[in-house]
């Protein structure tokens, strides 16, 4: 009898849910979202360790969101109070230092998983026909983080939001002809100053979010309209079960997969909450030790250094000489050449899956050529990575024989053009390249 | 809307009927539109001009007046201008006879780039007193400012005969505030409007002719 009335109990609030659950459906589509997207969204069955990343860099977005939010409460968004109220909040808010950490962490941890989520979509071609637009879309998320970061690293006030800020806005005003207008229009001052730091706040907080998580939910829509890309580099949609239509080697997304990224935000948070606790500057590699000195618009810093996730960059932008100018045509002098190299070395990521013309997509059935490659640039990233975090005379002076050149400058050019050679020369070795014949369905 | 299968039928027929544009009205939803762009373009124009600089930011480019007499040769002193740093370097006799021997390292020895001084200071030691020099320390790389490295030799080796260094990309200037060849700065230190009131007080931010 008791059973009898119990199943009846379940059964009234099962009703009672699934009722709810049609009146939403018929005025929103929640369930054929659910199943698109997770319970029906058939992922390849081989994803690895690589396939974190996405997720991750997903994770770390919403943190950065939520303790941003927990920071705002608290920061004051002008010169005169802006470095003040990060100390505040460093020790009279409660728990206030933890929140900063975490955000201040996370900016690091962000390029962390996004890198390598990169890294991912290189190795196994996850930019190739027909996820073009998804790489496209990637490449603006990588955008906005990078002005995310440079605009939020204004925030503190410090020596380095100066200068950094200082020289980052500088590098516009190298544009020909209307370069230092532009710069003056994103300063807001004829130096950087309170109204800069008011106008990056807002950037900062309202504006690339906004467009960051558009450009997220675009990423998302256009993967579950192609499908995940695999290990191995082929289309699971092409080898279908013929009756319920759904790819061999494919399972769906939950419960599989959001399973498998729980391990993964796990480990994550292991390693997140080690620094944050143990080493939230990172030997000052993610704070930096100059910023701790309220900024000084009188006083360059001896070494000024971005942090690390700029670095690759800043070196190309410091190898490049500039151009000398051509007297009797009345062209001026211009470091016009480093900032378009610099500027270069990021927008290059769009065109890869153009460059790309290899036959196979996977890394797994790439020849040597290819992998030979692929070694170069990332010890090329690598090094130049490393240089910037360094003055440019850290490895000392070539002799006379060189004229005096520094090592590490001299180091730096040849770097970078092994990093373009990657790029540039794709389109050439991906095709010469003796790649191996790829199988039907996904091997694990 | 066109989900019904009557639908399709009667949108079908329509495209079938009316194969040809309809001129008149294209040129109409054309024209509309051109407007409508060219009203938001126009809407967009004040919040573009709000980002540049208020008119705080520009009337806060007062000239500032600076007492050098307190100067001792051989050493600088540095104040603010539209909140840049201004160096005036009193430089001893032994500096300003360095600055004519080392031409053939300089980008632009003989200061021909317009932009970077007055014409009263378009000469080999920028200046109008030949021992005090008066330049925005602001690196013309991508605006650091430079460290002073007056004397010669030093921690920048022994080739160095003094000038300014600058941390953030290694941009070398002698005393002059001129360019060493192979620095990413591309151009010489700017030298300020400025002109001498008395024989000691140096007025920062107007010109010499008085034509501000």
């Amino acid at each position: 009898m008791t059973n009898k009335t119990n199943t009846d109990k379940k059964s009234v609030v099962a009703n009672a849910l699934g009722q709810g659950l049609e009146w939403v459906d018929a005025r929103f589509p929640l369930s054929s979202n659910i199943k698109a997207h997770l319970t029906e969204y058939y992922a390849p069955k081989n994803f690895n360790f690589w396939y974190f990343f996405g997720s991750l860099s997903l994770l770390v977005l919403v943190l950065q969101i939520l303790t941003g939010i927990f920071l705002t409460m608290h920061y004051k968004p002008d010169a005169m109070l802006a470095f003040a109220s990060v100390e505040y909040i460093m020790r009279d808010v409660p728990w206030g230092w933890l929140i900063r950490y975490m955000h201040s962490t996370g900016a690091s941890m962000f390029f962390v998983v996004v890198y390598l989520h990169m890294f991912r979509g290189i190795i196994y071609g996850s930019y190739r026909n027909p996820r073009e637009l998804i790489w496209l879309f990637g490449v603006g998320i990588f955008l906005c983080l990078m002005g995310e970061a440079f605009f939020g690293y204004l925030l503190p006030w410090g020596q380095m939001s100066y200068w950094g800020a200082q020289v980052i806005v500088n590098l516009f005003s190298a544009i020909p002809f209307v370069g230092p207008d532009v710069s003056e229009w994103l300063r807001g001052d004829y130096l950087v100053s309170d109204a800069t730091l008011n106008r990056f706040f807002a950037f900062h907080v309202i504006a690339l979010p906004f467009v960051l998580v558009g450009l997220v939910a675009a990423h998302i829509i256009a993967l579950h309209e192609v499908g995940s890309n695999n290990p191995d580099g082929i289309e699971i949609k092409k080898l279908k079960d013929k009756k319920t239509g759904i790819p061999l080697d494919g399972i769906p997304f939950h419960p599989y997969y959001t399973v498998k990224d729980i391990v993964g935000v796990v480990v994550f948070l292991m390693v997140f909450s080690t620094i944050i606790f143990f080493a939230p500057e990172m030997g000052g590699y993610f704070l930096e030790a100059n910023n701790f000195v309220p900024a000084n618009p009188l006083v360059t810093p001896a070494h000024i250094a971005p942090v690390w996730y700029f670095t690759p960059y800043y070196s190309i932008l410091r190898a490049v000489p500039p151009f000398p100018g051509v007297g009797f045509l009345g062209i001026p002098p211009s470091l016009f050449p480093g900032v378009a190299a610099m500027g270069l070395s990021v927008l290059i990521f769009a065109l890869l899956p153009w460059l790309d013309k290899s036959p196979v997509k996977s890394i797994r059935y790439r020849g040597r050529l290819y992998k030979q490659w692929l070694a170069a640039f990332v010890v090329s990233f690598i090094v130049l990575g490393y240089l910037g975090t360094e003055p440019s005379n850290v490895w000392g002076q070539f002799g006379p024989w060189l004229g005096n050149a520094e090592r590490a400058t001299v180091a730096a050019r040849i770097f970078m053009l092994v990093y373009f050679a990657f790029f540039i020369l794709m389109p050439w070795y991906s095709k010469k390249d003796k790649t191996l014949a790829v199988p039907e369905r996904v091997t694990g | 809307m066109s989900d019904t299968p009557n639908d399709k039928k009667k949108t079908a027929a329509h495209a079938n009927q009316v194969s040809t544009v309809d001129a008149e009205k294209r040129k109409f939803l054309i024209a509309t539109s051109s407007v409508g762009a060219l009203g938001c373009a126009a809407a967009a124009v004040p919040f573009v001009l709000s980002m540049t600089p208020s008119e705080r930011a520009k009337a806060a480019g007062a000239p500032v007046e600076v007492d050098v007499s307190k100067i001792a040769p051989g050493s600088m002193m540095t104040v603010e201008w539209r909140g840049k740093p201004v160096w005036i370097i009193n430089r001893t006799e032994e500096m300003t006879a360095e600055l004519a021997k080392h031409d053939d390292q300089l980008t632009d020895p003989s200061c021909d780039v317009v932009s970077q001084q007055p014409d009263y200071c378009k000469s080999t030691d920028r200046s109008i007193k030949p021992n005090l020099a008066v330049m925005v320390g602001i690196c013309t790389h991508l605006g650091c400012s430079p460290s002073a490295k007056l004397q010669p030799k030093g921690d920048m080796g022994d080739n160095w005969t003094g000038g300014f260094f600058c941390p953030c990309h290694g941009s070398k200037f002698d005393l002059a505030g001129r360019v060493f060849k192979g620095s990413p700065a591309p151009t010489n230190l700017v030298v300020p409007p400025h002109k001498y009131l008395t024989d000691t007080t140096l007025l920062i931010g107007v010109d010499t002719e008085d034509k501000a």
